[in-house]
């Protein structure tokens, strides 16, 4: 009876989870008038017509390819960059390496508003405003010391031996780090790709400023909804919809190692 | 390939790891260091495959130094105490990775670690990944792979000591059969004596760092320098009891005393440390000539076919080894033999005098 009662409340609780999205896809399939008008649980008759203008306006869809550019540009530069260093952390001892460290994950203790105004100046002055690769950089800041952390958390978890084996065996460096060391921390690294996705995804307030129009992100886009004649609700709830399906995409791919990513990858 | 170590000294931080290390490996024989825990086996090695450099020190192959040399760079293998395996690759690839490497023909590479792999008996495991196999059987994987290219220095560190005991016999077995074919230098580590006299060949004996003796296996084990080198290469345990020999009397500090054998004479009076292994003592005599101790049962353990007695005679705790399973009531009196001449006399330095086995 126990099991019952377990399983009606988890299914409420999930209910109440899933409500707002639920509604989001609700409101998504309904026009303006039908959403002021009235109250209903499902729509009566569904219309696609806001998928079909985000789908068709390039001042919509290109807010997508923005998105996704600087975001893969992202995940890439903070992997690259953050397998060799956090390959040094986790098998060499060097002065000031703890220091180091743990500076690296004080970068993310501030808020990216207080970065705003340094990194506006001196993008400008680089002329590399409304690029996507300023965006990326920029994310950069707080995406990197991250993927250290969980990657260093990862190869923590790989013996030395394992290195040493492959040294004797007569590997380069390079060869063994791409042949034996990277598949061993796969799950590491798709766990790292995933945090540097979600935090790039769903930063606003860098990605708005950095950009002006070649570069703009979807959810700067989406602020453009608001006119003389109101709120467009259905079309931005069919934003949202569309804004939501990649990072379920890519939680599915790294759910069975989600919770030591949020552990640092030190389980 | 002949490797000489001179002078090799470890420090890491204030810590002394390896103190004046000299020693030659000569190819084709084998060398067993024994050691307990901490006695800087694993150091020695390390420094011995180039994973470390020494603090200071030189050491050179067939002449050329190689101190600094990278790893990469030497003909070496190694295995060591965790079973060490590509865990992203099947058997066969990871036998087959030094082989690769060297960029030998796809058909020579075949040869080679079917070769291999038949020597260790793990054929039919081949396609399978290291995570799906048996300690053991991952352990030997890790020794096909470090036979499987032909190298100078051969080096394992404690390979069987995360084995279980059935396991360990086995192997040990056949490693013994496999490194007596071998022409490179083969340099095993262990804690166990057993090991190291099933092995044969040489053994380094090591403590704290330093080296206490080198020799053929078991002369080493017959004749152990002082008694420190006693007490790490024995199996059954040696007792230590010490006394003075005086006209012709032999009389511990306990009081239990025999008739000094003609060597123990010519000694001369003074005061000796007397050691006597445990299957040199038994609880039944066959001979007149046998002294008699007498003690109470502190301890009986079973090892097996034996009985191991640990019994207070005054303050001191002596180990008996009782061949066959036999009961000891905890408390109880007992009579346990020895004959005079098996004893091993040291001088108060711990040096060795007389041994039961030379003449």
């Amino acid at each position: 009876m126990i099991i019952r009662k377990r399983t009606i409340a988890l299914i409420i609780y999930l209910g109440l989870l899933f409500l707002p999205i639920y509604w989001m896809l609700n409101m998504s399939l309904r026009t303006n008038a039908d959403i002021m008008n009235v109250f209903a649980w499902y729509p009566s008759d569904p219309t696609f017509a806001n998928y079909m203008k985000i789908f068709t306006d390039p001042s919509w869809y290109n807010g997508y390819i923005n998105s996704i550019i600087y975001v893969t540009m992202n995940t890439g530069i903070s992997l690259l960059v953050a397998l060799p260093a956090a390959y040094a952390f986790s098998r060499y001892r060097f002065i000031g390496d703890k220091h180091v460290f743990f500076w690296l994950l004080t970068n993310r203790m501030a808020p990216p508003a207080v970065f705003l105004l340094p990194f506006f100046q001196l993008y400008s002055t680089f002329g590399l405003i409304d690029t996507h690769i300023a965006v990326a950089l920029a994310h950069c800041l707080f995406n990197v010391p991250l993927s250290v952390w969980i990657l260093e958390g990862f190869m923590g978890g790989i013996p030395k031996e394992i290195d040493e084996t492959a040294f004797i065996d007569g590997y380069s460096f390079p060869r063994f780090f791409i042949r034996v060391f990277i598949p061993l921390i796969r799950a590491g690294i798709g766990v790292t790709a995933f945090f540097c996705f979600m935090f790039s995804w769903v930063e606003l307030l860098l990605a708005r400023t950095l950009t002006t129009t070649a570069a703009k992100p979807i959810a700067a886009t989406m602020t453009r909804t608001v006119s003389a004649t109101g709120l467009d609700w259905g079309l931005l709830a069919a934003a949202g919809i569309l804004t939501i399906v990649p990072g379920a995409l890519v939680i599915y791919f790294v759910r069975n190692n989600l919770a030591k990513g949020f552990a640092l990858g030190r389980v | 390939m002949s490797l000489k170590l001179k002078d090799i000294n470890k420090l890491v931080g204030q810590d002394v790891h390896l103190k004046d290390i000299n020693l030659e490996f000569e190819s084709s024989s084998r060398y067993v260091i024994l050691g307990r825990t901490l006695a800087g086996k694993t150091s020695l090695l390390r420094i011995m495959a180039g994973l470390d450099r020494p603090t200071t020190g030189t050491i050179t192959a067939d002449g050329v130094d190689v101190t600094g040399v990278s790893v990469r760079k030497r003909s070496i293998a190694m295995v060591y105490q965790q079973f060490i395996n590509y865990p992203s690759q099947t058997i066969y690839e990871n036998i087959a990775s030094p082989l690769k490497i060297q960029g030998l023909k796809k058909a020579e590479i075949r040869a080679k670690v079917m070769e291999a792999a038949s020597m260790l008996h793990i054929e039919h495991l081949l396609d399978r990944l290291p995570a799906e196999l048996s300690g053991g059987q991952q352990q030997r994987t890790a020794i096909a792979r470090a036979l499987v290219k032909d190298v100078d220095l051969l080096l394992l560190d404690e390979p069987l000591v995360n084995l279980d005991y059935k396991l360990r016999e086995e192997l040990r077995d056949e490693l013994q059969k496999i490194f007596i074919e071998r022409d490179s230098v083969v340099v095993y580590t262990t804690t166990e004596p057993t090991e190291a006299l099933m092995l044969g060949g040489n053994v380094i004996v090591m403590h704290e760092g330093r080296i206490l003796q080198i020799g053929e296996t078991a002369d080493v084990y017959q004749n152990p320098a002082t008694t420190q080198v006693a007490e790490v290469f024995s199996d059954p345990p040696i007792n230590f009891m010490h006394g003075a020999i005086a006209v012709g009397k032999v009389t511990m500090d306990s009081g239990f005393g025999f008739e000094a054998t003609a060597r123990m004479n010519d000694l001369g009076p003074g005061e000796y440390t007397f050691g006597i292994r445990s299957n040199q003592l038994s609880i039944s005599s066959d001979n007149d000539e046998n002294a008699r101790l007498t003690g109470t049962v502190a301890l009986s353990e079973i090892n097996g076919s034996e009985t191991f007695i640990h019994f207070k005679h005054d303050d001191e705790t002596i180990v008996v080894q009782d061949d066959g399973v036999h009961m000891h009531e905890v408390g109880t009196e007992v009579h346990v033999y020895v004959h005079p001449s098996n004893f091993y006399v040291f001088n108060k330095a711990g040096e060795l005098l007389i041994s039961p086995h030379n003449d």
